[in-house]
């Protein structure tokens, strides 16, 4: 039986249809990576999956369980760390997953050790009698982790839980996920992190504008594009004229960042000196030279059209 | 443990937790009992001669007299601070963490409720307490004062369920804060400050209709006389009363948010 089963699924804000019609199914055991930009949907999507929204159409069903007409018994399956983590700077990091223990009906003393368990497995038992608002990001992100397992969910949502994170509690995060995994919990993650769901995921869904795109495995989506591209950094001459020479090797891609030309070549590295060449003839100098191989990035940007940007403050499309 | 004992068990809870929060967080302690210990030390000190006016009713004191409408100013202050922080709660994300739990949603209502209950009894005993010390009387002894206890505790869930409500529709705090003036125009036109015979028209009329005049006198018999039915009946259908619409009221707003989000 599939862990999370999606036909149709929509939902309209006023006259605005923020999610149209998604499909999907995540298999019992599987890490299911929800790639998109801002806005694509995937929040929207999540929250519904958890009960905090109602569809406006389709259907979804969570550990067997509709999640309109059996919502209750969803959330009592579900583990749920939502985009920033949602944690009261008042209370203490034990106070916050004890009261999660209550919250899902586990008894007074049961609920004291798992919380005990849990802020070890997470490295911040030294920290538990501290009040949330001391912690750092990182810190935050593993408590509401933590928080999410204390009663042991067969499904975990995990809504961008590495946004703004260094990259040092990033890894922690990603190493803790694949531990859960590797211990039967099926992980449904949104991210806006290529490599987060390169990594982790077992198959991958990008959603663009309230659709699914793009679904499979990340090597069977990587391999659907098929072919390497080149990217070149001019040293002299214009791009207009290099993207000119290049088109006429082959389809030339949307520029990450404008200073690069980027052509898709077939025959991979055996290319190169054709394309050098041909610049060379027209006088155009080449500071560097690069064979990048089909990322999702490249997938994203051949079913959307545009990047999927990452840096610093989380990942911005670049239409 | 069943389904019932489980949301029991989480309004008690939550409730522990909204009283811990406001004895963490000064500017949610300090309207309830800063405020109304001040203005009750000013009007005392400044007015206390108002019990010699003719029609002022019959009283131990002016402190006995102004008990009752501390304790409904903190009370209301109470409630305010439970909309306020349930407003912040939203804010936050941290209902999400609530309201994906497999419990009742209401409890998430009833759990602040709770913790505006203790902190009303709180306040009572305070002022009870600040009343003995400098003197005040409790005409209906341990009862009376038991029954001004749970009077107030009692308010303090049925207007809390208004602060609640607009901080559900809402989901601002900022809103539920501008509620703040609002409960002092309620509390100035009803008798909690001044007896109604002392008011002038049109403030007269309105004291004598308005709910919280029936809950103040409620909570003033048993301090300055002793416990009497009438105005025990009349507190207590007033507190349901508020209670009920109160409660629909956030039964309306929680329903709203569930449904479309926000």
């Amino acid at each position: 039986m599939a862990a999370i089963e999606v036909e149709g699924l929509e939902r309209s804000f006023d006259d605005v249809l923020a999610v149209r019609g998604v499909d999907l199914e995540v298999g019992e055991g599987e890490i299911y990576g929800f790639l998109g930009p801002n806005g694509a949907g995937k929040t929207t999507t999540v929250r519904m999956l958890t009960t905090l929204l109602r569809p406006t159409g389709g259907r979804a069903t969570v550990a067997g369980h509709d999640v309109v007409a059996e919502a209750r018994q969803v959330r009592a399956s579900i583990g749920v760390a939502l985009q920033e983590a949602a944690l009261d700077p008042l209370m203490t990091g034990r106070e916050l997953i004890r009261l999660q223990a209550t919250l899902q009906g586990i008894p007074g003393a049961e609920g004291r050790r798992r919380a005990d368990d849990l802020l070890e497995r997470v490295d911040l038992a030294a920290a538990a009698d501290r009040r949330v608002g001391t912690y750092s990001g990182g810190m935050q992100r593993r408590l509401d982790l933590a928080a999410a397992l204390v009663h042991e969910p067969r499904v975990l949502f995990l809504d961008e839980p590495t946004t703004g994170l260094d990259p040092v509690s990033r890894k922690t995060i990603w190493e803790e996920v694949q531990a859960l995994n590797d211990e039967g919990t099926t992980v449904f993650l949104t991210t806006q992190y290529l490599e987060e769901a390169d990594r982790l995921a077992d198959n991958v869904g990008i959603i663009d504008s309230g659709r699914i795109v793009a679904e499979g495995t990340p090597a069977s989506l990587k391999a659907e594009i098929g072919h390497p591209h080149i990217r070149l950094q001019l040293e002299q001459g214009s791009i207009a004229e290099a993207e000119e020479i290049c088109a006429r090797i082959g389809p030339l891609l949307p520029p990450v960042d404008g200073s690069a030309v980027l052509v898709e070549v077939e025959n991979g590295a055996a290319d190169i000196p054709r394309v050098v060449r041909a610049l060379d003839e027209a006088g155009i100098g080449v500071a560097s030279l690069e064979l990048v191989h089909p990322t999702l990035d490249d997938v994203f940007v051949a079913k959307t059209g545009y990047h999927l940007e990452k840096g610093e403050e989380g990942a911005e499309a670049t239409p | 443990m069943s389904e019932l004992a489980t949301n029991l068990r989480v309004v008690a809870t939550l409730g522990r937790r909204s009283v811990r929060q406001t004895f963490r967080r000064p500017q949610l302690l300090a309207p309830i009992v800063v405020f109304p210990t001040l203005i009750l030390a000013i009007q005392t000190g400044g007015a206390g001669a108002a019990v010699e006016l003719p029609g002022f009713p019959p009283v131990q004191s002016f402190l006995q007299f102004m008990l009752a409408g501390a304790m409904m100013q903190a009370l209301m202050l109470a409630a305010n601070s439970g909309g306020i922080a349930l407003a912040v709660d939203i804010e936050i994300g941290f209902t999400d963490r609530l309201f994906a739990a497999p419990i009742s949603r209401w409890s998430v209502v009833l759990g602040r409720l709770a913790g505006t209950a203790v902190l009303g009894v709180a306040a009572a005993l305070w002022f009870l307490a600040v009343g003995l010390v400098f003197g005040a009387e409790i005409a209906g002894g341990v009862p009376g004062a038991l029954v001004a206890i749970a009077l107030t505790a009692a308010a303090a869930v049925a207007i809390g369920g208004i602060g609640a409500s607009v901080a559900l529709r809402t989901g601002r705090a900022s809103i539920v804060q501008g509620l703040f003036p609002l409960v002092f125009v309620i509390l100035f036109l009803s008798t909690a400050f001044f007896p109604e015979g002392l008011m002038v028209e049109p403030a007269q009329t309105i004291a004598r209709y308005n709910p919280l005049s029936f809950v103040v006198e409620g909570i003033r018999e048993p301090i300055v006389h002793g416990i009497e039915a009438t105005e025990l009946l009349q507190a207590v259908l007033a507190i349901a009363g508020i209670a009920a619409f109160s409660l629909l009221l956030s039964a309306r707003a929680l329903r709203h948010r569930l449904i479309t989000g926000g």
